[in-house]
């Protein structure tokens, strides 16, 4: 049943029935909590009824083909769809038990909050250490020179960078290779002290070694923070994150233990998209 | 098709005939390019004969007089400074405000169109309509008088669409992915404009700039429509002195009927001349110091 036709069959039968496969059923702490979330740009809905409860301190894998509302549900999550006029979200997203897009919400500290790191690397065009220091200087976080020199280095001994730069941290961050500016981007991220991290197909643009080396990065910073990552690769998504939540068209189909995902899904469409039938 | 050939007789003639329409395009575009430069060079070989020999210090320094010989320019050369810089300190603040305002603040509606065509319509408007707007405002209404302030007001006033269309032009090249890298950080708009936007921008504005005051330099109509004087004898001492400005003391010279005056008015072009290309070199160094910073 892997033609078109018989998985939008599927799908209609999973929208009318109980969400029994959003939620897997682990008795566990929730960060992040979406209930009911639609969203659309213009006229065109992106997401649709998306409930999900995303856990601290592990990696949760997004997947699913190209325009399925990942990335877009990843954005909601800090509010970067925000800057794209005519964005319409309806429903709730906790963070802590707290409604994101409730009124009094301020947008600047939530961001600061719930760090990002984008698909193409977008280091500023500025001084590597510069680049860094920009989210403290912004967010009054650094008292003293040596304060920020001390979470400068700080951050980027987390994402894994400091060896390679320390001896020039005043060159330019574009002068770096791919996979250094995205780990650059990671430690800018971590510098202002988030405590979730959303990764928008991280290491989609970089060649395997660099990839190798997000990926054990990830790995690492899960022990802090709470990371979810947005990505089209499969294996990668298996060997990364503890959870995987499966998209198709604009909807959650299924949430569950990784393993469990890429061994026995509960959805004949998760497993037509995770061996590779389509997508 | 033979073995050997790469492609048959067909082929092989469409793309001769490719081949040559690629040089005759080539040669066409080098003939009007050698025609265009040379009536330029032309002119200013021209102008150069007629009034190299009258360029002195003297002149540079000198006062307007009867006598073409003791004739200077110092007077319309101070001038031209002056209102230029007033007319930049009025125009390019307001300018570059403008343009982030409309750029990265403002929401896409049918008010922020409006707006948007008619800058680009004023950017068009001829420049004498312009002086009449400054006679009218600046000279009787608010009371200015034939100042160098109603003068720089009014100049700066044909300058402003073209300073805010070039500064929106460089700052929608700011490529989105920094301003996303910056909001995610937590920065507000302000933050991301002032330390991201501006900076990667300010080449392209700086380089509008120069180029809208250049063409400020070397208008004459609405200066002549305000009542800039085409005879003053003295340099401005304040915004609210009198004045003349270079292309209006080369217009008197040239219509006056002794050719000495045609020497003087040759100088007095070499003299605008060379203070358009002074800052159009400005412009051009200012780009690349700051570009050279950003890689």
């Amino acid at each position: 049943m892997s033609d078109p036709a018989t998985r939008l069959t599927a799908l209609g039968a999973l929208a009318s029935r109980s969400s029994q496969h959003q939620h897997p059923p682990v008795d566990r702490p929730v960060k992040i909590h979406a209930e009911s979330l639609n969203f659309s740009y213009g006229s065109t809905r992106a997401l649709t009824d998306i409930s999900i409860r995303i856990h601290p301190n592990v990696v949760t894998a997004f997947i699913g083909p190209s325009g399925c509302g990942k990335s877009t549900f990843l954005r909601t999550l800090n509010r970067m769809n925000d800057i794209i006029p005519g964005t319409r979200v309806e429903g709730k997203v906790l963070i802590d038990g707290t409604d994101i897009y409730g009124p009094g919400i301020d947008v600047v500290a939530l961001r600061r909050r719930v760090g990002m790191v984008f698909q193409k690397s977008n280091p500023f065009p500025k001084s590597i250490f510069d680049n860094i220091a920009y989210g403290l200087r912004i967010n009054g976080m650094a008292g003293t020179r040596s304060e920020l020199a001390e979470r400068v280095e700080e951050s980027l001994r987390q994402a894994a960078l400091w060896d390679e730069v320390k001896d020039r941290l005043q060159t330019s961050a574009l002068a770096m290779s791919g996979g250094q500016q995205q780990r650059l981007c990671i430690a800018r991220a971590l510098a202002v002290r988030p405590d979730i991290l959303l990764m928008d197909e991280p290491a989609s643009a970089l060649d395997p070694i660099a990839t190798q080396r997000i990926e054990e990065l990830v790995y690492d910073l899960k022990k802090t923070y709470t990371i979810v990552i947005v990505t089209h690769n499969m294996q990668q998504a298996a060997r990364v994150s503890d959870f995987t939540a499966f998209f198709w068209l604009g909807r959650l189909v299924e949430y569950d233990r990784t393993d469990k995902m890429f061994t026995a899904p509960a959805e004949k469409v998760t497993e037509d998209y995770v061996t590779g039938r389509f997508g | 098709m033979t073995g050997t050939s790469l492609a048959d007789g067909g082929v092989q003639r469409a793309i001769a005939r490719r081949r040559f329409l690629d040089l005759a395009f080539q040669a066409l575009a080098l003939l009007i390019l050698i025609l265009a430069l040379g009536s330029l060079i032309a002119l200013i070989t021209d102008v150069w004969r007629d009034g190299f020999s009258r360029l002195s210090w003297d002149f540079l320094t000198g006062f307007p007089s009867r006598r073409a010989a003791n004739a200077g320019i110092w007077h319309a050369l101070s001038g031209s400074m002056l209102v230029i810089l007033v007319t930049g300190t009025l125009a390019v603040p307001i300018g570059v405000a403008s343009a982030i305002y409309l750029e990265e603040y403002s929401r896409r509606n049918l008010m922020a169109r409006i707006i948007e065509i008619n800058i680009t319509n004023l950017a068009a408007v001829p420049s004498i309509i312009y002086g009449l707007l400054g006679l009218g405002l600046f000279v009787r209404a608010m009371g200015m008088g034939r100042s160098v302030l109603a003068g720089a007001s009014t100049l700066a006033l044909l300058v402003l669409p073209v300073i805010i269309l070039s500064t929106r032009e460089a700052l929608r090249a700011v490529p989105p992915s920094i301003r996303e890298g910056s909001y995610a950080l937590g920065a507000t708009k302000w933050q991301t404009v002032w330390y991201q936007v501006l900076p990667i921008a300010l080449p392209g504005i700086l380089t509008g700039m120069i180029l809208a005051l250049s063409r400020a330099i070397g208008e004459t109509a609405p200066l002549i429509s305000i009542g800039a004087l085409t005879f003053v004898a003295f340099a401005p001492d304040g915004l609210w002195s009198p004045f003349t400005v270079l292309p209006i003391q080369i217009f008197n010279w040239v219509s006056r009927p002794q050719v000495e005056f045609q020497a003087n008015a040759a100088a007095g072009i070499l003299v605008l001349l060379a203070l358009l290309l002074t800052m159009n070199a400005a412009a051009i160094w200012l780009r690349d110091h700051y570009q050279k910073k950003l890689s």
